[in-house]
């Protein structure tokens, strides 16, 4: 085999990994790319129970309901609320006035989740809920300092 | 004032690693023997003065000097003293210097070792090292000193995270950091023979210890922070495709490569651009790694509390070596001379395959990693991209390569024989064949047990492919046992090693497909005397005790757990509220038998006298972790292999560095 063939067979195999790639990722990216929402974009948009979503706000202040298992909170962004139901359990450092990500699916207007994001620290508001608070023009930099 | 003198120490290493940068890189440029062997002297002083700046910070969590900022803020006196050691590293500050620590450790090592390096290539090595380390320096200097004071000194400190208040994490980052830091070792090398436009297997020879090194100790990191992760978050995961995560997998995906195409360069002197731009790029994913953990960029269970001008610090490091190292191997690379031939089956080409198939993998776990950036700035929305998006790239791209991996090492050099290989691994297949069947009925058969029971069999295949090479290099029954045991205690260390790791990721195979297919998970709420039934066995609730600790108080939940009857173990899962800081964290209990773990975790009181209780079984789960540590046996295994301390091959164009030859 000359160098001019197995150059071709390197540049082949390349090729082919990176077409097999692409077409993996572009599947994958149509069923499992999960947008983030603020409770005031979910009131603009019509989005249906078939698409998974995230969810980011505030955990409203006293708006925490225990059921058995069953956990009812409301996530609002000041602007606008949305009431989420979570089966399961709660990260240790999910508290009222904090906030949350949850991810899941709406369904009736009410957000079932599937999952409610913990942060491995207090301090920290993920960056999307900061954004979508700001855009509230609801926060501190204060809170969003350290 | 030993604070102030670790600072002083770290100002002080910045202008030796200044000098060290330049000088050997310009003797070796002009041939000046003594501006090379400046660059040895450079990196011991360095190393002392970091080292000192490195024992001030240790010292100022020691003795908890709240007057030091970063003590302060990550410290509390009631702490035990492993967690105030371990606390140096535990925030970004702290972890900055551990990473420069190592990373002039492992250029004193270069200094020091190593005396069958060529003076021309060392000097240039060391220099590149210095480069990195003054980028480093600066950052740490003008971002992010640890060593800042605070007037008026708090009575006490903020407390470190409880969280990271475990054995698990506490060396985690160490780890994490060897390697990471591990791949600058390649970098520098892959720049040193840019310059010197040359690589040839003595290179290869001299980079390959040095990359598995970095490899053993990222594969433990990373094993160490999955584990920590399954049994301290209380979710019953390992691996969650978190960016952070994905900050330390990426650069183990280019260094699993690098270290197999390196052996392509040193055995058969191909490949070598290829490697080059290997080691580049996983050099670049380690530096990548510490801008997405230390910027908060993107969303993550981890994110440290951040600030944009560190961010943006880190950046622009990693453009200026990226971006620096890439340009240089565009106009450096063609000069390289192309080496031997091969057909696409031989066990180069199979190396190769493990390469492009590694290379890919790493290509779109970077892409779903860096999405919710791209998107964020294209302005396409939030988004986020979760474990669904990386298991379906991911795992398609794995399963060619565990395929071919198991019969690549029984292949021939430059050109192999697939029908006789095939004929040497027919046991292997049988056994593989049987295995998938079996696992398949004992699961109950179905569609939906088909992926499951394949993942079983793609373990099997490895392990009994990564088996029958074994046997074929004793030649077991074809000669006597005891000649075959004979052979096995003369094989190269490196050849053991390889077994051990294939083996290894054989059982990590088998363990992820239990975990992931066959987990079953109970949450109910519970009350004392109330028994439920998770896979076979029954876990009987006794109710709760509350107590204190030195730092933290706990309740603590009691299960009675029973087989058939039989009583089994006792399981007492708690949470716990810690005082410094104030924070509440969730310790499952694991009991591990040989085909999974029990793994219970006990939440909230539901008011009226009933506990929310999550109840797993982990199928395989042990499994993992004992193949984990099968791969870093193999790599450790592998290191004390002779060849790499001694022997290596001397090169052909000796007029050229003799001429550089200090007199010894």
């Amino acid at each position: 085999m000359t160098r001019k063939q197995r150059r071709l067979n390197f540049v082949l195999l390349g090729m082919l990994a990176l077409g097999a790639a692409t077409a993996l990722v572009l599947t994958a990216f149509n069923d499992s790319l999960v947008y983030f929402y603020s409770p005031s974009d979910l009131k603009e948009r019509q989005i249906g129970p078939e698409r998974r979503l995230r969810l980011g706000g505030l955990v409203e202040e006293g708006s925490v309901k225990r059921d058995g298992q069953t956990i009812r909170f409301v996530v609002t962004d000041t602007a606008a609320t949305v009431a989420v139901v979570y089966n399961g359990q709660l990260p240790d450092l999910f508290r009222e006035g904090q906030g949350v990500v949850a991810e899941g699916r709406l369904d009736n207007g009410v957000f079932q989740a599937a999952e409610v994001l913990a942060k491995h620290d207090e301090n920290y508001m993920p960056k999307e809920v900061a954004d979508a608070l700001k855009k509230q023009g609801h926060w501190q930099e204060e809170k969003s300092a350290k | 004032m030993i604070p102030e003198l670790g600072h002083y120490a770290l100002v002080l290493a910045l202008f030796v690693a200044f000098a060290q940068a330049v000088v050997p890189l310009v003797g070796a440029a002009r041939g000046e023997v003594a501006w090379m062997e400046f660059g040895r002297a450079a990196a011991l002083v360095q190393m002392l003065l970091i080292g000192v700046a490195f024992g001030a910070l240790t010292w100022a969590y020691v003795v908890s000097d709240f007057s030091v900022a970063n003590v302060a803020q990550n410290s509390h006196s009631a702490k035990p003293m492993l967690y105030k050691v371990a606390g140096v590293w535990a925030n970004h500050e702290g972890s900055l210097l551990l990473w420069i620590t190592i990373l002039a450790a492992f250029g004193l090592a270069v200094a020091m070792g190593g005396r069958n390096l060529p003076p021309g290539l060392r000097a240039r090595v060391l220099s590149v090292q210095a480069g990195i380390t003054v980028g480093f320096l600066l950052f740490i200097l003008f971002t992010s000193n640890p060593f800042d004071r605070l007037s008026p000194a708090p009575l006490n400190g903020n407390g470190l995270n409880p969280l990271l208040q475990d054995p698990g994490l506490a060396f985690h980052p160490p780890f994490l950091y060897l390697g990471y830091v591990g791949f600058s070792m390649a970098f520098s090398f892959a720049i040193a023979a840019l310059i010197e436009g040359r690589v040839d297997p003595a290179w290869a020879r001299w980079v390959r210890p040095w990359t598995l090194a970095a490899w053993t100790f990222l594969t433990l990191g990373i094993a160490m922070g999955s584990w920590w992760a399954y049994y301290e978050l209380g979710w019953g995961g390992w691996w969650f495709w978190d960016p952070v995560e994905n900050a330390s997998f990426l650069p183990w995906l280019a260094g699993t490569a690098l270290l197999h195409s390196a052996v392509v360069v040193e055995k058969r002197d191909a490949l070598k651009s290829w490697t080059i731009l290997l080691a580049i790029i996983a050099f670049s994913l380690s530096l990548l790694g510490t801008f997405l953990v230390r910027s908060g960029v993107l969303t993550s269970v981890h994110a440290f509390a951040t600030d944009p001008a560190r961010g943006v610090f880190i950046l622009a490091l990693l453009v200026i070596v990226t971006g620096g190292s890439l340009t240089l191997y565009a106009v450096r690379a063609p000069a390289l001379k192309a080496g031997g031939l091969f057909a696409p089956i031989s066990r180069e080409g199979s190396l190769l395959l493990n390469n492009v198939l590694m290379a890919t993998a790493a290509g779109t776990v970077l892409l779903g990693t860096l999405y919710p950036l791209i998107a964020d700035a294209l302005d396409l929305g939030k988004v986020s991209v979760g474990p669904p998006f990386f298991n379906m790239v991911f795992v398609p791209l794995m399963v060619p390569m565990i395929v071919v991996m198991a019969a690549g090492p029984l292949l021939a050099w430059k050109r192999g024989d697939l029908p006789g290989t095939l004929m040497r691994l027919r046991v292997a297949l049988a056994i593989t064949i049987a295995a998938f069947v079996a696992t398949w009925a004992v699961m109950g058969g179905g569609v939906g047990q088909l992926a499951a029971a394949g993942g079983i069999a793609l373990a099997v295949w490895l392990f009994c492919g990564t088996l029958a090479e074994f046997a074929e290099r004793i030649r077991l029954f074809r000669v006597s046992p005891g000649e075959s045991l004979r052979r096995a205690a003369r094989l190269p260390r490196a050849a053991w090693g390889m077994t051990i790791t294939h083996a290894g990721l054989a059982v990590v195979v088998a363990g992820i497909t239990g975990s992931s297919a066959w987990q079953v998970e109970k949450i109910q709420v519970m009350r004392p005397g109330e028994t439920v039934e998770v896979s076979g066995y029954s876990y009987t609730f006794t109710g709760v005790v509350e107590g204190r600790e030195d730092n933290y108080a706990f309740t603590r939940g009691r299960f009675e757990v029973g087989r058939e009857g039989r009583p089994i173990t006792v399981m007492e899962p708690e949470k716990r509220q810690y005082a410094n800081p104030p924070r509440p964290t969730t310790e499952a209990a694991i009991h591990g038998t040989f085909l999974g773990d029990l793994y219970a975790a006990i939440g909230d009181a539901d008011g009226t006298g009933g506990w929310v209780t999550r109840i797993y079984f982990n199928p395989l789960v042990p499994w993992m972790w004992t193949g984990g540590l099968m791969l870093v046996f193999g790599g450790l295994v592998s290191l004390t292999d002779r060849r790499h301390r001694v022997g290596a091959p001397t090169r052909g164009r000796v007029a050229a560095d003799a001429a550089a030859q200090p007199a010894e």
